[in-house]
């Protein structure tokens, strides 16, 4: 009876084991040091389509107390809103530098990813990255600024496009820059867009592009000026009489 | 105890007697007739329309976004597209903008698109199961309905359905389409656009028909081995091959070889220029000869600076014979009648700097110590049996060998391949996109025994090209013709004459397009008679000049004479004339200095043309359009005139844009600009 009872029990623990699947993932590295703080090195506020691989990796490095790089300490990736890491965990290099690659998820706006690592003493340590996940609009709009607005309006040249930032006598204002942009309207941007920098008391270099650009192509460029503004735009929304 | 007796103890024993059966029966009713209005109750979406009565209820404008909900099962059913979709039974906010700080879904307003939900509902684009009402059904695939929902990196991919154009907003999709056509992807699959075109290649991989007087055997050989270790742009694929076999295809490859009607000039093929001075002057040669304008080089930093119409020249001098070079040089069309380089009018001097420069780029590494042994018949044949089984006639033109048909799997429906009936590799996740990228990025993977070749791509390059290919559906078949946006069809304009031979012979159309044929790095030139002056065109086409500074990459110099370059004028200024112009022209002799002067201040003021263009080059700064400090001894004053008022007509895509000028602005402009001819040019044609 008692043999009979023991045969069954060693058959369903059997059973358990061969059925249950494992998480055969890889495990967890060991840091091998510890850092006290996370700077980021590149690869912040990148602007790339839904759900897509940004073009840079993100870079964070791991210093201790002193500020001097450790190598070999774990830092952790993690984001929400199906934000995607390859790989999202590892050790630092030998010159204190974890990079990862970034997939944004599939909404359009922004994402904030956390690195986060220990110190000796488990206290976590953090740094919050944003990045920018572009929808059609966005897109759409990145093309026509590609065309008609960066030569002037991004100061840094590459070999395929020089920059004309630097021959105006105005400075026309980088994409990225929110403060001026976010305090106008959609409506006064849609202006100074389609009539000219002069139609609104600034620069005539600012050329009217109402002839050129179709209304969607110049929502589209207000949408992407919208989403790449640091600080990040605010709308206004819409307000309703109160009870 | 007998049967009967044992049930109706047994049933005593269960219920009591008749009464207290009854009503325990009773009771059983009523709870199975309330399981069904209890799952109505309990249902998914139900569930869901109750969360967003609560979500908007503390909003301010709770009223009309409350009076614009519909509870109830709702959906969008459009016959003539197929579709029937109840998305928007959960979807509820699709169409309210003033929820857009919700981030949750289902309750996201949709983003700005430039469709309405009501024409072509959500499964066109997103795919899914329109017309499931679970979120499981409708968003993933199960067993009887297999069609997830597309992610959103391949949006793209619906768009492509119907758009056989190239609409600006898709840029993924662009990409991939390109990136099959430039990457030799359609020589071996079939693909048809929804139109019915069959997708053609882009890239021009070279005919092997004389490659022995080309290239050595053992280049062949290390090339076949890895074809970026000589190249890192290059877009052939690595098949991966073994030793022994990259030893027998360069062995047939060699044995096919024919030799070429060479030109054989007067002069000998000039031995290459070595000493340092001939190695400075062959480097400036290659610079103003604009070679990098389609060629490209890697630098000493490592980046690869130049164009990419012809193939890199990093080591091109571990590649080439010297004597098959020159002949090269002297006139390609003799080797490759396809080629998209041009015949530069070099002479023997010329020829010879060229070729030690190019002689001078070569990489000891590359070749290594590799000596190939004299091949054997057998070789030969088993070499011949490889490119006939690697389908190398696919792209190349070899002796012999024939351009194999349906080589490789069609992908005109690959889009719509039904997963049951896909062998995915160990440890790929069951969706076609994953599918697709895995195929592109290790088609190995999936049996040693494939054919398809390794390719070198980004990650990015990988996600555009299963955006181009998932847009390969049966869907795009099946949609009404009326929605299509055709793509633009391809030209055969060839121009005939003197001046048609001219053009190939330089090979124009490498660069510009006319009449809808030709490439695009360089100004269309369909209107060129109407734009510019006859005596400018003659001396341009002799000594081409830098019009636009920024540009890096240039017109050559092609060294015509007088004779060629009048014939080319007087066929561009005939033929090549706008019919805009014939309602109304500028006569340039009646601009007064008053105009002028009026112009110039509209000039520098209320248009602020010097933003982009230089007219007095020490105040003047702008470089994005082409400097304007001899514009006048250029242009046409119709042009002019034309261009201030619309750009894009005359030139769709320039960065000029509409100015939409008054003919009263457009007439003083242009009387500033026609009167810009200052420093006038000392090589004034001679008819």
């Amino acid at each position: 009876m008692n043999r009979a009872w023991l045969g069954w029990i060693v058959l369903a623990v059997g059973m358990t084991g061969a059925c249950s699947r494992r998480a055969t993932g890889p495990a967890e590295a060991q840091p091998k040091a510890f850092g006290a703080a996370l700077v980021l090195v590149s690869g912040d506020k990148q602007a790339a389509g839904v759900g897509s691989l940004l073009d840079q990796p993100v870079v964070v490095q791991a210093n201790d107390e002193k500020g001097t790089a450790v190598a070999g300490a774990l830092v952790k990736f993690a984001g929400a809103g199906g934000v995607t890491f390859d790989p999202d965990h590892g050790l630092t290099g030998s010159d204190g530098q974890f990079s990862t690659n970034v997939s944004l998820g599939g909404v359009h706006g922004r994402y904030q990813i956390v690195a986060t690592t220990r110190d000796s003493a488990g206290r976590k340590a953090e740094i919050r990255v944003d990045e920018i996940a572009l929808g059609y609009q966005e897109t759409l709009g990145k093309q026509v600024s590609d065309i008609h607005c960066v030569r002037c309006h991004d100061s840094e040249s590459t070999p395929e496009r020089v920059s004309n930032h630097d021959n105006l006598s105005a400075q026309a204002h980088a994409f990225t820059d929110g403060a001026t942009p976010n305090a106008m309207s959609d409506a006064d941007l849609a202006a100074i867009i389609s009539h000219g920098g002069a139609a609104l008391g600034k620069s005539a270099e600012m050329p009217p592009y109402g002839n050129t650009l179709t209304k969607p192509e110049i929502d589209a460029l207000i949408g992407l000026l919208r989403a790449l503004a640091d600080p990040p735009y605010r709308p206004q929304g819409i307000f309703y009489a109160g009870k | 105890m007998s049967l009967p007796q044992r049930v109706r103890s047994a049933w005593r024993y269960l219920f009591g007697d008749a009464a207290s059966a009854f009503g325990t029966l009773s009771a059983v009713l009523l709870i199975v007739l309330a399981i069904v209005p209890a799952k109505d109750y309990f249902r998914e979406w139900l569930g869901y329309q109750k969360q967003y009565l609560r979500l908007i209820r503390g909003r301010g404008d709770a009223t009309s976004l409350s009076r614009r909900f519909q509870g109830g099962l709702q959906q969008i059913w459009m016959p003539d597209l197929g579709v029937v979709d109840r998305c928007t039974t959960c979807h509820t906010a699709l169409k309210e903008a003033s929820l857009v700080d919700i981030k949750t879904e289902p309750f996201r307003p949709h983003p700005a698109i430039p469709h309405r939900l009501t024409e072509f509902g959500c499964v066109i684009c997103h795919r899914g199961q329109g017309a499931a009402t679970t979120v499981e059904e409708a968003h993933s695939s199960t067993k009887s309905w297999e069609e997830p929902i597309l992610p959103a990196r391949y949006l793209e991919a619906s768009c492509g359905q119907c758009h056989l154009d190239r609409p600006m907003g898709t840029p993924r999709l662009n990409q991939g389409r390109d990136a099959l056509a430039q990457y030799g992807c359609v020589r071996c699959h079939t693909i048809k656009s929804p139109d019915g075109v069959i997708m053609t290649g882009s890239d021009a991989p070279p005919p092997l028909l004389h490659i022995a007087e080309k290239t050595t055997r053992e280049w062949i050989a290390a090339w076949l081995k890895n074809p970026q270790s000589y190249a890192g742009s290059a877009t052939m694929p690595n098949f991966q091959l073994a030793d022994d076999e990259t030893r027998d295809i360069s062995a047939f490859l060699i044995a096919q070889s024919t030799s070429y009607p060479s030109h054989q000039g007067p002069e000998p093929a000039p031995a290459a220029s070595q000493d340092a001075a001939a190695l400075q002057a062959g480097t400036s040669l290659y610079g103003e000869s604009f070679c990098s304008s389609c060629h490209a080089m890697q630098n000493a930093a490592g980046m690869l600076v130049g164009g990419n119409l012809g193939p890199e020249l990093t080591r091109a001098g571990s590649k080439v014979k010297t004597g098959w070079l020159a002949e090269w040089l002297r006139d390609p069309k003799t080797y490759d009648p396809d080629t998209r380089m041009p015949r530069y009018r070099l002479d023997a001097r010329q020829v010879g700097l060229l070729i030690g420069f190019l002689s001078s780029k070569s990489d000891s590494d590359f070749l290594g110590t590799t000596q190939l042994a004299a091949a054997t018949a057998a070789q030969i044949e088993h070499g011949k049996t490889l490119v006939i089984e690697r389908g190398c006639a696919n792209c190349h033109a070899i002796n012999g060998v024939k351009k194999p048909e349906n080589f490789a799997p069609e992908l005109t429906l690959v889009g719509s391949r039904p997963l049951e009936k896909i062998l995915f590799a160990p440890g790929v996740p069951h969706t076609l996109a994953d599918y697709i990228g895995a195929k592109i990025r290790q088609p190995r993977s999936f049996g040693n025994a494939l054919k398809m070749p390794q390719y070198t791509l980004a990650p990015q390059q990988i996600g555009a090209l299963e955006t181009a290919l998932l847009a390969q559906t049966q869907l795009a078949q099946t949609l009404p013709v009326s929605l299509r946006i055709p793509g633009r069809a391809s030209s055969n304009y060839r121009p005939a004459g003197k001046a048609g031979q001219l053009i190939d012979d330089m090979r124009c159309f490498s660069c510009h397009k006319i009449n809808g044929y030709g490439g695009g790095m360089a100004p269309e030139l369909t209107w060129e008679g109407s734009s510019v002056q006859r005596a400018w065109l003659v001396s341009f086409l002799k000594n081409p000049n830098t019009l636009r500074p920024a540009l890096i990459r240039r017109m050559p110099k092609f060294d015509v004479t007088d004779a060629e370059a009048n014939i080319l004028t007087d066929y561009i200024m005939t033929v090549y004339q706008t019919p805009a112009f014939d309602q109304e022209t500028t006569d340039a002799s009646r601009f007064t200095a008053a105009d002028a002067e009026h112009g110039k201040e509209l000039f520098y003021g209320k248009y602020a043309c010097q933003s982009c263009h230089i007219i007095d080059p020490k105040k003047d700064r702008g470089y994005i359009g082409p400097t304007l400090t001899q514009v006048g001894a250029r242009l046409t004053a119709s042009w002019i005139s034309h261009w201030l008022k619309n750009a894009q007509s005359l030139r769709p895509g320039t960065s000029e844009p509409v100015w939409n000028m008054s003919d009263e602005d457009a007439r003083a402009v242009t009387a500033f600009l026609v009167a810009q001819k200052n420093a006038p040019r000392k090589e004034v044609a001679q008819r």
